[in-house]
Order: C-alpha cells, then sequence, then structure tokens
C-alpha cells in the first residue's frame, strides 16, 4: 500500500507543481481557471488512451516509440513554455502597471493561455499515461488487496495534487508586483527543466550519443528519490546525476528564453 | 544578441555527427518481476544496446540513477535502452513498479 502511493505521488507531484506554477503565473487572468482545467482534462483523457496504446506505440520506430512521443510531447511543452515566457514579456509593462492599480494580471487575457493550456496538457500526459499503467498492472497481478491498492493510489494522488496546490497557495501570497518577477523564474526553470529531461530522451534513444559522461553525481547528497529530491525536480529539474547534455540543454534554454524575454522587455514591439 | 549567436555556433558545432563505433549488445529479460541476469557485465568505455524484454502481464519501468535511465516496458514488450560508455564500475537499476524483487546491476569491466 505504501509503495503504490509512493510511486504514484512521485508520478503525480511533478504535473501538480507544474500545473501549481502555471496557475500562479496566470493569477488574475480572466477564464484562466478553465483553460487550465481543460489542459489537465485533455491530459488526462490523453494519459488514458496513450496507456491504452502504449504496446503498439512501444514498437514504433524499431522499440523507440516511446521515445519518440515522449520526444514530441516535451518539445511541444517546452515551445509553449518558451512562448508564453516571451509573450508576458513583450506585455510586462503594462502587466505591471495593471497589477498595480488592479491587484491582478488582466492584461495577459486570453491571449496566451492556450499555449499554457496545451504546456499543461502535455505535462499530465507525459506523468499520468505512466500512472495508468502502473495502477493497472497491479490491478491485474497484484497480491495485494484491492481496497489497499485503492487506499495507497488515492492517497498518493492526493498528496500530489496537495504538493501543487501548497505551491499555488504559497505563490499567492506574494505581493502581485512581485509575483510575476518570480514566476517568469519559476517558468524558465521549467522550461529548462523540460528541455534537460529531452536531452536525456534524445541520448537514451541514441539519437544524440555525444556529452553523454555524467556532470556531476550528488546523489549521496540529495538522491532523486528522497522528498527534497523529488520536490527540486519539480520545480527547478534537479537531477543528481546529469548528463552533461542535460546541463547544456538547460543552461542554453534558460539563457535562450531569459535573454529573448529580457532583449523584447527593453524594446518593446511596436512602440 | 552576442550570447544568443555564441550558443547558436555552439550547438551547430555540436550539431556535427561523430563517427561511431559499433554498438554492443546486451540484453535483459523480467519475469515474475525480477530481472535475469540480476548482473549484466558488460565492457566499460562502450556505448551499449540494452535490449529488455518484459515477459510479464504488466507494465515495468526500468530505472536506474547512477546509469541516468528510465523507461517504460509494457506488458510482453521490448524495449531499447542505449547506455554508456561507462567507466569501470557497478550499476544499479530497478523495475520501479516491483523495487523490492525488480533489482538488478550492470556491471562494466
Amino acid at each position: 500500500m505504501f509503495g503504490t502511493g509512493l510511486i504514484v505521488f512521485r508520478e503525480t507531484l511533478e504535473a501538480a507543481l507544474f500545473v501549481g506554477i502555471l496557475a500562479a503565473a496566470t493569477q488574475g487572468v480572466a477564464q484562466r481557471t478553465r483553460w487550465l482545467a481543460l489542459g489537465v482534462a485533455l491530459g488526462v483523457a490523453g494519459s488514458l488512451l496513450l496507456a491504452g496504446a502504449m504496446e503498439q506505440v512501444s514498437s514504433w520506430a524499431n522499440g523507440f516509440g516511446q521515445d519518440l512521443v515522449n520526444l514530441v510531447v516535451l518539445s511541444v511543452a517546452l515551445f509553449m513554455l518558451a512562448w508564453h515566457s516571451i509573450w508576458v514579456s513583450a506585455h510586462a509593462r503594462e502587466m505591471s502597471a495593471q497589477a498595480q492599480q488592479l491587484g491582478q494580471n488582466a492584461a495577459l487575457g486570453e491571449g496566451t493561455l492556450w499555449a499554457v493550456t496545451v504546456a499543461v496538457a502535455m505535462t499530465v500526459l507525459r506523468e499520468g499515461a505512466e500512472t495508468v499503467l502502473f495502477v493497472t498492472g497491479l490491478m491485474s497481478g497484484s497480491p495485494e488487496h484491492p481496497m489497499a491498492l485503492a487506499v495507497g493510489t488515492l492517497s498518493g494522488l492526493a498528496l500530489g495534487l496537495l504538493a501543487g496546490w501548497l505551491i499555488y497557495r504559497g505563490l499567492g501570497r506574494v505581493q502581485p508586483k512581485r509575483l510575476f518577477a518570480i514566476t517568469n523564474v519559476l517558468l524558465l526553470l521549467l522550461a529548462g527543466s523540460l528541455a534537460s529531461q529531452l536531452a536525456k530522451t534524445l541520448q537514451q534513444a541514441d539519437w544524440l550519443a555525444w556529452l553523454g559522461d555524467t556532470a556531476w553525481d550528488t546523489s549521496s547528497l540529495l538522491s532523486n528519490d528522497s522528498l527534497p529530491g523529488m520536490l527540486l525536480h519539480g520545480v527547478v529539474g534537479y537531477d543528481a546525476s546529469p548528463s552533461l547534455l542535460q546541463v547544456l540543454f538547460y543552461l542554453a534554454t534558460t539563457l535562450l528564453i531569459g535573454l529573448s524575454a529580457r532583449h523584447i522587455r527593453m524594446h518593446p514591439p511596436g512602440r | 544578441m552576442r550570447y544568443t549567436l555564441s550558443l547558436l555556433c555552439l550547438g551547430l558545432a555540436l550539431a556535427t555527427p561523430l563517427v561511431q563505433a559499433a554498438d554492443n549488445e546486451a540484453s535483459l529479460t523480467i519475469k515474475d518481476h525480477q530481472f535475469s541476469p540480476a548482473e549484466l557485465k558488460v565492457p566499460a568505455n562502450q556505448r551499449i544496446k540494452l535490449t529488455v524484454h518484459n515477459q510479464d502481464s504488466s507494465a515495468e519501468e526500468f530505472e536506474s540513477h547512477s546509469l541516468n535511465r528510465e523507461k517504460l516496458i509494457p506488458a510482453g514488450a521490448k524495449a531499447v535502452i542505449f547506455i554508456g560508455p561507462l567507466k569501470p564500475g557497478r550499476y544499479d537499476f530497478f523495475g520501479e513498479f516491483n523495487p523490492n524483487t525488480a533489482k538488478g546491476a550492470v556491471i562494466a569491466q
């Protein structure tokens, strides 16, 4: 029961933190709850479909079908986050003016919410499909009592969602004026995290064979399996022993998005 | 802008294809939520094509922190995972969905 809960918790946590941070980053935008809910719903529906088709998917591309799906899902999520971050920067001035007047972020409007919705759907899909396969596997052939299984699954899910809700509420306590400076940095780090996982997928499938050496190994200090390790992974993309390519992807992505956003903020378009 | 350009140049330099050595192949089987062989010997300092065949009727996730790999393997399916080049040593792996029984290690030598 405990083991079941832990695995479901780990899978849920990453997606829940992602949604929590994006919910804080779109604070005050009209209709944003509906858009986020749509993203989660699409992600959950997609998870069920993908889990059901995983056997076929895995056999595509000479056994690399799953890596191919991961690659697409991660790239789309990354592109959407980058789009949102840069869009926000382009409207930073009006947004912070409005945030000061109204305590909310109305200027953001629905202009970029679709990108957030897609990014959320992709992240829920990625974590969700694994969870569905894990739980259905247990249902078919586990010595555990179905009740223990249900309790484990639901408590893991609930704790994961709680973590996402806590980060959302925690960010909600920040003054609106500072909130967007903080969420912009968090979005950048989430993008870096997606890029790092993208690098790992490329290496594992041998689509990029270079820079496979381990950049550092801090697993004895802070392992991927510890609670702080899991939380840090979900928020900043922490990995205890990343490859050099992962680090390069992480840095290049955060720098590219960060510098483009800064450039646009300093030279606003059409002014 | 200069940063962006230098990053682009770096990216291009990295994208230059490298000549690859022939792959070494190794394989693992999962049955009754256990890996066999539990210790898999592979040559050090070479890239290895590892095939994992899941013969159980439920999915498993091959995971290794030291190898920095994780891959889902549906029931009855085979998955290919590239690992290495590895320095000589022991690299533990486990099945994330059955961590109590599915344990093993790659020994690079």
